[in-house]
């Protein structure tokens, strides 16, 4: 369950449209299921009354939805904001993609969200329906009557290891403001690095072949926002849709990380969508892993304005060759 | 009907790799199924359905078509074709199973598609009813029997056997092959299991989802329902719904400069990409309002209206499972036309 | 069974002639590298064309049926694969492959009529091959007008043929105007619909028309004016095609494909369709 209610949400957006601050709200509608929820915009209260919901499964980051948004509002739309939503909110204002006059932000407070593949695996298929109370999860299945899983355990990857509690950004805030966590989301990555070069090697050419490049993960990722994604470029000689080489079908993620690399906020959307479940979550962890390791503790969206490692150049900064060495003795 | 007791089930499976390259649903490492070649000590899943459907065996996401060599102002065209192997997919349940009519209507349809009748030729489809059909499932919307799938064999698996029933002469070629490792049985098991499904599919959540105000002719009926704006509004342009869907069959041809030679290949294509209708001079399809809708009146109106009134959706939810953004095909249909739940 | 035909394996074509019509317009004269017209057609069909490691893309054949030597292909400069055909030599190889789509219907509802072309700027392509079929066959049709405009005068595709050949034929009447007056231009000025207009055909008649689509939708309407019902206007459309055989999905428009149920489309037909080609 949530501390945030919907009701607190829909009373206090249907406010916003009543008083002329908004025009337009970017919620979630209700699907066949629980865990099913669609993102979608409201213009009227009625609709909102009718159709927007709130809970554990409300996990997609509203922020890239202001690039499109921001632009149809003729007053400000508003925007509900989870603490890791702030980020990435922060990094798109950085990279000046959206107008913060035409954004209302309420930040919300997150309890993590709930990964229904997560609560399949636990309970059983056929998933009807859930309840979600204090630390327990109620799942009614078709055939294996209800189940009751931990939350702790339905939580999804990036709520587990969840970085910040606190939000960056916002406009107003429903409920408290929580801390910055000193989370383990580093760990994998730690774990990953002591493989030998051809664990891992393996264990990333098992995860990348599975990859059918619907380009979701680029779609969904709110550092991924140019105009023209360059694999979407019929003269890249890169094809967009299909692993043509098993160079592609390597190189593709890899590119895609350093395209992301010093801007990815580690928001987690990626891994979220992706249909073949390929832990693209922890390439842009090992880049800002690096990054902090070799600059300095550094948070992509953590301020607006701030400038990335990578793109700063300092007298300071490590030199190149001391990179590779510290990569040989980890290899 | 023969059978097979379930503890036989490997010998079985190596009996049948012994003819042809055989792929079953396995349980991956990321605890979902897919298929892959059966090898000693591999095991089937009990997963309902694979991620991936199995349209992949005979139209894969990328195939070379043809070569060419360019010398100065000449061109040599090589046929790359070779033909393929046998090979047997086991375990097709039955929605997987009518995609592969819905594909045969367009690759098979004259001129037919040589690669694709190639693999048809060569490949063996054993199906498998199912017996415990997903909250997301809704093939019986399109007069699919889960319980019962079509197939070269059918097979449905019990606690202690699988039975099995050839329905084409691929499929009975095959049982002979199979005859030491069978016994003929009588139909009760199966019967029951059949019982079983269907009532259980006549309570599934989707069990009364209806195509019937959809079809051949209703073109001008959906087209312009404004309802098209709303459904597609946060849909991510991304291509999961139709890599995933078992009857999307629209691709695109690429020449591919390897360095040595150009490799004409094919690919699979999606309709919700923003390049799919470009061309130079302009793009009829602008928005993805466009785009999303084209994917929709394909398998709900155009399809049919080709085709007899077959819809191009056969109810497998795996859209329902794996779009970001969670909307699919049949929250369209419920939507469309002004009946929202 | 591999030995099967594979239709997207094209054959080999060889580029016999270049002429440039326009500054963007070539016309590619193509015969297979035994000297042969690749393969028959009828007017409205088209063929890919292909430079391997450039792309392959669907053109209309805008030679005549009746010619038996060669196939001739008037192409605009527009986009990748048509930048590389404009840049080569005579004696270059490209692979073609066809006929694709429908095609005018010369011997069934044009047969006998009296017909009326209009075309804008590229537009005349397909038209170059109805017309000189019509031409060539002069007995089986009525009285033929062709109205035809483009840009400038630089701008008009076939310029020297419509002169010599189209202008001299007895019962065909040709009406050439330009956008805007320029100083070696004694012939009429304005744009093709309202030529069209003035010019006030009777509606005994079957009417061709091809162009930019605003073009189309604009004598198309000139034409209803002037009377005419849509089942008498023909046009011919062009969406982005892959395969060219109703399989790759691209030129999918309503329960039509492009490729294989047009090109040609009588204007009632497109009534039918959505508004997306």
């Amino acid at each position: 369950m949530q501390t945030v209610t919907r009701d607190m949400l829909v009373s206090r957006a249907k406010a916003l449209l009543a008083d002329g601050t908004v025009d337009r709200v970017l919620g979630w509608k209700a699907g066949e299921f629980t865990y099913d929820v669609t993102p979608g915009v409201f213009t009227d209260a009625d609709a909102m009354e009718k159709e927007f919901v709130y809970g554990d499964f409300c996990g997609a980051n509203f922020s890239k939805y202001l690039l499109t948004e921001a632009r149809k509002t003729e007053k400000k739309v508003l925007v509900f904001l989870k603490p890791c939503d702030t980020y990435s909110f922060n990094q798109l204002l950085t990279e000046h993609r959206f107008d913060r006059e035409k954004v209302y932000a309420i930040g919300i407070p997150c309890d993590g969200m709930l990964d229904i593949h997560k609560i399949r695996t636990l309970s059983a298929e056929g998933v009807t329906g859930i309840d979600t109370d204090g630390e327990s999860v109620t799942v009614h299945t078709l055939y294996d009557g209800d189940k009751t899983v931990a939350r702790a355990d339905a939580l999804a990857e990036r709520c587990v290891n969840c970085k910040s509690k606190k939000h960056v950004a916002y406009d107003e805030l429903l409920g408290e403001d929580g801390e910055i966590i000193d989370s383990a989301r580093f760990d994998e990555v730690a774990a990953i690095e002591k493989m030998t070069p051809d664990e891992r090697f393996a264990f990333w050419q098992d995860a990348l072949s599975r990859c059918i490049r619907c380009n979701a993960c680029r779609d969904v990722c709110p550092a991924c926002t140019c105009e023209k994604c360059v694999f979407d470029n019929p003269n890249s000689g890169v094809e967009n849709k299909s692993p043509a080489n098993s160079f592609e079908e390597q190189m593709f993620h890899i590119i895609r990380a350093f395209h992301v690399a010093g801007r990815c906020t580690d928001c987690g959307e990626c891994s979220r969508v992706c249909p073949q479940h390929i832990p693209l979550h922890l390439l842009n962890r090992k880049f800002i892993k690096d990054i902090d390791e070799f600059y300095g503790e550094y948070q992509a969206g953590e301020k607006v304005g701030s400038r990335a490692p990578l793109v700063d150049f300092m007298t300071g900064d490590l030199e190149p060759s001391e990179a590779v060495k510290r990569g040989e003795t980890n290899a | 009907m023969r059978k097979c007791s379930l503890t036989a089930l490997d010998a079985l499976f190596a009996k049948m790799a012994e003819s042809a390259a055989l792929y079953l649903p396995v349980d991956g490492d990321d605890g979902r199924a897919h298929y892959a070649q059966w090898q000693e000590g591999l095991h089937l899943s009990d997963a309902l359905n694979t991620v991936r459907s199995a349209k992949d065996f005979f139209f894969p996401q990328t195939e070379n078509l043809m070569a060419f060599k360019v010398n100065g102002k000449t061109i040599e065209i090589i046929d790359t074709r070779t033909e393929a192997d046998d090979f047997i997919v086991f375990g097709v349940r039955a929605c997987d199973v009518r995609s592969f009519d819905i594909l045969d209507t367009v690759f098979l349809a004259e001129p037919a598609d040589s690669y694709y009748a190639n693999r048809r030729a060569h490949g063996v489809i054993i199906s498998l009813a199912c017996t415990r059909p997903a909250e997301t499932c809704f093939c019986s919307t399109f007069g699919i029997d889960a319980s019962t799938p079509a197939g070269d064999v059918v097979c449905w698996k019990t606690d202690d056997a699988l039975y099995m029933e050839a329905k084409t002469e691929k499929g009975s070629a095959l049982m002979a092959a199979l005859a030491d490792l069978t016994e003929e049985c009588d139909t009760d098991a199966v019967k029951a299991q059949q019982a079983t499904t269907k009532e259980r599919m006549a309570k599934l959540p989707l069990a009364d989802l209806t195509a019937d105000k959809f079809g051949g002719g209703k073109t001008m009926e959906f087209f312009s329902d404004p309802a098209w704006a709303t459904l597609s509004e946060a849909c991510l342009g991304c291509g999961t719904c139709t890599f995933v869907c078992p009857t999307c069959q629209c691709y695109d041809i690429k020449d591919f400069d390897t360095g040595h030679g150009v490799t004409r290949l094919r690919c699979w294509d999606s309709c919700m990409y923003s390049d799919f209708t470009k061309m130079a001079h302009g793009n009829p399809r602008l928005t993805q309002v466009e785009r999303f809708r084209q994917r929709f009146m394909h398998k709900l109106v155009y399809y049919p209206e080709n085709n007899g009134g077959v819809f191009g959706c056969v109810g497998c939810g795996r859209c329902l499972t794996r779009c970001p953004i969670s909307m699919n095909i049949v929250k369209v249909m419920k939507n469309l036309g002004g009946d929202a739940k | 069974m591999i030995d099967m035909k594979e239709p997207l394996i094209p054959v080999l074509g060889v580029v016999t002639d270049i002429r440039t019509d326009t500054p963007d317009v070539k016309t590619f004269r193509v015969v297979t590298p035994d000297g042969k017209k690749p393969f028959k057609h009828m007017p409205g069909q088209c063929a890919m064309l292909s430079m391997p490691g450039i792309g392959e893309a669907l053109f209309s054949i805008t030679s005549s049926p009746t010619n038996t030597e060669f196939m001739e292909f008037s192409i605009k400069k527009c986009g990748c694969v048509t930048e590389w055909l404009h840049h080569m030599e005579v004696g270059q190889q490209i692979t073609i492959r066809g006929p694709y789509g429908n095609a005018f219907p010369v011997d069934t509802a044009f047969a006998g009529r009296d017909l009326l072309f209009i075309a804008g700027g590229i537009g005349l392509a397909p038209l170059r091959s109805v017309i000189n079929y019509v031409r060539h066959y002069r007995d089986r049709y009525g009285k033929v007008d062709i109205v035809y405009g483009s840009r400038s005068k630089g701008d008009l595709v076939d310029y020297k043929e419509i002169v010599d050949e189209w202008c001299k034929d007895a019962g065909i009447n040709v009406y050439l105007t330009i956008d805007r007056e320029q100083p070696d231009w004694d012939g009429h000025v304005g744009f093709v619909p309202n030529y069209v207009k003035e010019l006030g055909f009777d509606t005994n008649k079957t009417a061709v028309l091809c162009g930019p689509p605003i073009m189309i939708k604009f004598t198309l309407a000139g034409l209803q004016e002037l009377g005419f019902d849509k089942t008498q206007v023909y046009t011919t459309l062009e969406l982005r095609m892959k395969c060219a055989l109703g399989k790759c999905g691209r030129c999918n428009v309503g329960a039509k494909y492009v490729c294989k149920d047009g090109p040609v489309f009588r204007c009632d037909e497109l009534d039918t369709l959505p508004d997306e080609y």
